[in-house]
């Protein structure tokens, strides 16, 4: 009965079966994710096929076989086994091992070894705990928690390929409908590639339990036109504004002990152990994506960040409503 | 079962007396079961001891549901929430399931061999009392908590508990050295009863009882341990270097050191997979057992069923990195592992086959033990086809830590394993305990239980298609999970309700339940011929055996089982 | 209370010379098995890890080939098996004599393990915590050693069984099964050996 759900649900499509959300691995938008899609509906197909007609006789057997009203209380025939029946019975099982066997490997290595182009994005993903960061060795950017790539047409195919490893635990980053997922491993360079072909926003998150927060370690991957994704190049190889009217928020981030982990392109705050703030107020969340971009969340953040993330890694650093203020007023100029 | 049983020669009936009822203060009994080395009293104690923590992680799984029942939920924090899976998970793998078949093993094996013990019962006495100790060292974390010394508080790093999550740095505390020590400790336990019943097996078999006459039972048990022993050796291996990294400063699994995060789930899950094969080989010898009793015919195909145990167990040594896909294998190493997970497959479709056969042409008395049994192969058949599809490299790329998988291998231990030792619960009772358990509390326990765990277990497959990955402690509103996680909940709760209902039926045919007489059931293997319970010395002359069912022959003198050479 | 009577008639085909295996011998065997797959897990690791220490003593700067010590170890599978020989004929002078000679080659072996443990910490600096290769090899060698230091104490219980006059001829199966253990250490120790001394370095 599952499996018929599954499968109908999977290869219908339609948004009926509420099969199609933003996280759905039946709602491919990616080369990878599709040619997962299809192999995944061959082998629904398949185990489908073997659960009606074993699980059939499974239940054919209990039903007709029971024990009769008018039982005559004298045992049935003793039936010890037949050779040929077994070797049959060996033999089918044997042969669909092997049909699976062969589709399988042929995604594996369609997948896992395909050539890297020339036109391919590289982008160097880093697991922090309950934070992603994302570099572009090639574009000299460091962002955070919201990957932008460029959309992959067949006539300018611009795929991603990245290298992702972890800078303290085993992470898995995973966005359903672009690519599989793939663990971030520590001391380890593992590689994943995706072509989006449609422009928008994917959802996905951390698929390895890390540790506390795992459940708020979310991402987001912003696929934008080429003329879009040219626009937040630039804007991100900015160093960051530095607006004169929130100076003193500016001097009080500097002051404190946020330096030790943030980084401004251009100022003193050099810290690596949490996100690069450079561009902060132009992504759309905070906090690996558990709250959105607003001055009221980005204050309760500052405050006491486990007020949103309990167990994240950012310390409450005991400020003033003032400082938070200031601080906040600051962090929202740094477009 | 009294209608319709044949009598047996030797004017049964009349002649049994239950065994003397020991005289003595409450404390002169306790201490008598402290101190027994009599097999079927650890036997009784293991799954007493096992049913006592399937309660516990009964509980934690019923908080893991509260907690998901809505999104963003605040029932208990992610703490908490981190505490209860890796409790949940690690008390019902090695606290509930191991002691339970180690308990029906200790129990049955020398009975059914007409052996008067164990091969080493002190031996014997020694594992039950470590496996044990392990389940309370696990759960004394919970107890030295931060006020003792500084312990931490429960283990929060998932059972699997991928380094370096588990290094100094990152799980401070003692909660992961509880963890630790708890699986070291049981681990030497169920090492010491595999080697007990291997020894026993070969060793203890009664006149007649050649190798190819011994019950199924016997060889599962065989093979299961064969894989106790090659299995949860690495694992204790593990744990040591883990308690090295984590007390000496060793490096195992320090990454900043150079040590690699890898190679901790190449040796957890050269330990996790044929730990899968540790559970099911008892359930599978269940089901060899009740199958045949209640479809009234000889199991079909007994050397392909040996041929099927011994070639599934040898085949799961060598899975393990198909719980790995995502970790970063290479292409070839990835095609590796899918093509020996198939062939997992291959005997254990061969199983099912031969179940069906010896249903086929039967007359099924459908009692409580058979309905787990029929429950049991259409549930086995769907775990199994989900766990093909979970073998099949890149749809587990999408499907590995998912709710899918959550799904898959709930389906494999509740509805498949729970099944099979629910069937055996209600097949033995009346042996272990002189009364039956009552079949309509049982039939009860059942439906509930079906469809308890029908509405959580079928359903949960589906969020893991949507996107939810495992061990989160809560999920976002907008994701379209809701509605999903709401209905598992409740599923999980009418399972709830049908485990209470059980250990209603337990108690109360303890106290109240019809007296069963030594053969109920009107069964073929030794463990039947003598009362129940069984005397200490199990069997007043030791059996003479030239079959493989001694009991079918006595009651059927015109029409034996042809004897088979020794 | 009484059980079905299910003693055959005579005439069936029932073994008369119905023989089982020892458990003794059953048993160790199972328990070499548990133990070669501990030792098994320390031996990947120990080989995973050669040369990716990042800093500290490496291998081939501070390893000696312990060779005589070696020597001592593998000829004491020798003298057991001449003192297992020596028990079956009810030779018991001879018995204590090479059993003694075995706990005595044993017992140098571990004093030779401690003599290179001394100098790798005092004079090397290498401890369990220095760095992986530390690490591993600690771990390994210590393992077999800890297997030797139980291999010893049991077979001075029974050198202390047999001058108490304890040990009786029905005790000959279970000093076998203990000599099994004894040979089992020995072969485990060209196992290291081979891994930590000639692979290792």
């Amino acid at each position: 009965m599952l499996c018929a759900a599954v499968i109908l649900a999977a290869a219908g499509g339609p948004r009926a079966f509420g099969l199609r959300t933003n996280t759905s691995i039946f709602s491919p938008a990616s080369t990878p994710s599709s040619s997962i899609y299809s192999l995944s509906l061959f082998v629904l197909g398949l185990t489908l096929a073997i659960f009606v007609v074993v699980g059939g006789l499974i239940l054919y057997a209990a039903v007709r076989f029971r024990q009769p009203a008018d039982d005559d209380g004298v045992e049935p025939p003793q039936i010890f086994g037949s050779n040929q029946i077994e070797l049959s019975w060996t033999i089918i099982p044997v042969l669909i091992v092997v049909v699976l066997f062969l589709a399988t490997a042929r995604i594996i290595f369609a997948i896992q070894d395909a050539p890297q182009p020339t036109s391919a994005l590289e982008v160097t993903v880093i697991g922090h705990q309950y934070w992603w960061e994302f570099r572009y060795p090639t574009l000299h950017i460091t962002t955070a928690n919201e990957l932008h790539i460029p959309v992959s047409t067949e006539k300018d195919p611009r795929p991603t390929f990245m290298k992702l490893t972890s800078a303290d635990v085993i992470h898995s980053f995973w966005v359903p409908r672009l690519a599989g997922k793939e663990d971030v491993v520590p001391n380890r360079i593992n590689e994943l590639w995706m072509d989006a072909h449609t422009p928008g926003l994917y959802l996905g998150q951390c698929a390895q339990f890390c540790g506390i927060e795992h459940a708020k370690m979310l991402l987001r991957v912003y696929v934008d036109t080429p003329e879009q994704f040219a626009a937040w190049v630039k804007q991100e190889q900015q160093p960051g504004v530095q607006d004169p009217a929130v100076a003193a928020g500016r001097q009080e981030f500097e002051t404190q002990a946020c330096v030790n982990c943030h980084t401004i392109a251009g100022t003193p705050a050099h810290g690596q152990f949490g996100p690069d703030l450079t561009h902060l107020a132009s992504r759309k969340t905070i906090a690996s994506g558990a709250a959105d971009n607003t001055t009221e969340n980005l204050e309760r953040w500052i405050d006491d960040p486990d007020l949103i993330k309990e167990g994240s890694l950012m310390p409450s650093m005991h400020l003033t409503s003032d400082q938070v203020h200031d601080i906040t007023a600051y962090l929202n100029t740094l477009q | 079962m009294a209608e319709g049983s044949i009598p047996l020669p030797g004017g049964l009936g009349a002649e049994v007396t239950p065994p003397e009822a020991f005289d003595g203060t409450w404390l002169e009994r306790l201490h008598s079961w402290v101190v027994t080395v009599d097999h079927k009293k650890l036997g009784i104690m293991y799954v007493l001891y096992a049913l006592f923590f399937f309660m516990v992680g009964g509980i934690e799984a019923l908080i893991i549901r509260i907690q998901l029942f809505f999104p963003d939920n605040h029932f208990v924090g992610p703490e908490t929430f981190n505490r209860m899976f890796t409790m949940h998970g690690t008390t019902m793998i090695f606290f509930v399931v191991m002691p339970l078949v180690f308990g029906f093993g200790n129990y049955l094996v020398p009975l059914m061999l007409g052996a008067r013990d164990m091969a080493f019962p002190r031996l014997n006495a020694f594992s039950f009392w470590m496996s044990a100790f392990g389940g309370l060292l696990l759960y004394y974390s919970f107890i030295g908590g931060v006020g003792l010394q500084g312990a931490g508080n429960a283990p929060d790093v998932g059972w699997w508990a991928y380094s370096p999550l588990t290094s100094r740095a990152f799980s401070r505390g003692h909660s992961t050295d509880y963890w630790a020590l708890a699986l070291i400790v049981s681990g030497f336990g169920s090492i010491g009863v595999a080697i007990n019943f291997i020894a026993t097996a070969f060793c203890m078999r009664c006149k007649g009882m050649t190798l190819f006459r011994m019950p199924l039972l016997v060889w599962l048990y065989i093979v299961m341990s064969g894989l106790v022993i090659l299995a949860v050796s690495p694992l204790t291996a593990a744990q040591v270097m883990l308690t090295i990294d984590r007390y000496l400063g060793g490096h195992f699994f320090d990454t900043q050191a150079g040590g690699s995060a890898v190679i901790w789930a190449h040796f957890f899950w050269i330990f996790g997979h044929p730990e899968v094969y540790v559970l099911v080989m008892p359930a599978f010898a269940v089901m060899n057992e009740v199958i045949p009793v209640f479809s009234r015919k000889a199991i079909f195909g007994y050397p392909a069923m040996v041929a099927a145990s011994v070639g599934i167990g040898f085949v799961s040594l060598g899975v393990w990195a198909h719980h790995m896909f995502t970790i970063g294998m290479t292409s070839i190493g990835n095609a590796f592992f899918v093509l020996s997970t198939g062939l997992v497959g291959i005997p254990t479709g061969i199983k099912i086959f031969n179940w069906v056969a010896t249903m086929w042409g039967g007359k099924i008395r459908y009692r409580t033990p058979m309905l787990f049994a029929v429950g049991f192969l259409v549930q086995f058949l769907l775990a199994g086809l989900t766990g093909i599809i979970l073998s099949v490299a890149p749809f587990n790329w999408q499907l590995h830590n998912s709710y899918f998988v959550i799904a898959h291998f709930h389906y494999v231990i509740v509805g498949g394993i729970l099944f099979a030792l629910f069937a055996g619960i209600y097949y033995w009772f009346p042996k272990v305990t002189g009364r039956m358990l009552d079949e309509r509390l049982g039939k009860w326990h059942f439906w509930l239980f079906l469809i308890g765990f029908h509405v959580c277990f079928d359903v949960m497959h589906i969020p893991g298609i949507l996107g939810m990955p495992r061990s989160i402690y809560t999920y976002e509103a907008d994701r379209g999970w809701t509605t999903l996680n709401q209905i598992v909940s409740v599923g999980a709760f009418v399972q709830g309700i049908a485990i209470i209902v059980f250990v209603y039926n337990i108690v109360h045919s303890c106290l109240k339940g019809r007296e069963a007489g030594p053969d109920p059931w009107d069964a073929w293997t030794l463990e039947w011929s003598t009362t129940s319970p069984p005397p200490p010395y199990n069997f007043a002359t030791e059996p003479v055996v030239r079959s493989r069912r001694p009991l079918w022959d006595l009651k059927h003198p015109d029409d034996p089982d042809e004897p088979l050479e020794a | 209370m009484s059980t079905i009577p299910l003693t055959h008639a005579p005439g069936h085909a029932v073994d008369p010379d119905w023989r089982l295996p020892s458990r003794g011998h059953v048993g160790m065997y199972s328990l070499i098995m548990a133990e070669s797959a501990i030792f098994a897990i320390f031996v990947v690791a120990y080989l995973y890890y050669i040369g990716k220490s990042t800093y500290g003593p490496q291998p081939r700067q501070v390893l000696e080939v312990p060779i005589l010590n070696t020597i001592f170890l593998l000829s004491s599978s020798f003298t057991i098996v001449m003192a297992e020989r020596a028990l079956v004929k009810r030779a018991k002078a001879a018995f204590r004599a090479w059993w003694a000679l075995t706990i005595t080659l044993g017992a140098i072996f571990l004093v030779g393990t401690g003599i290179e443990w001394d100098k790798l910490i005092t004079k090397d600096g290498l401890t369990i915590s220095t760095n992986l290769f530390g690490t591993t090899y600690y771990s390994l060698v210590g393992l077999h050693a800890s297997h030797v230091v139980v291999g010893l104490i049991m077979l001075t219980a029974v050198l202390i069984f047999s001058l108490t006059g304890a040990l009786k001829d029905e005790h000959t199966g279970k000093v076998e099964v203990l000599a099994l253990y004894w040979h089992f250490v020995d072969a485990v120790w060209v196992v290291v050996f081979t891994v930590v001394y000639v692979i290792g370095r």
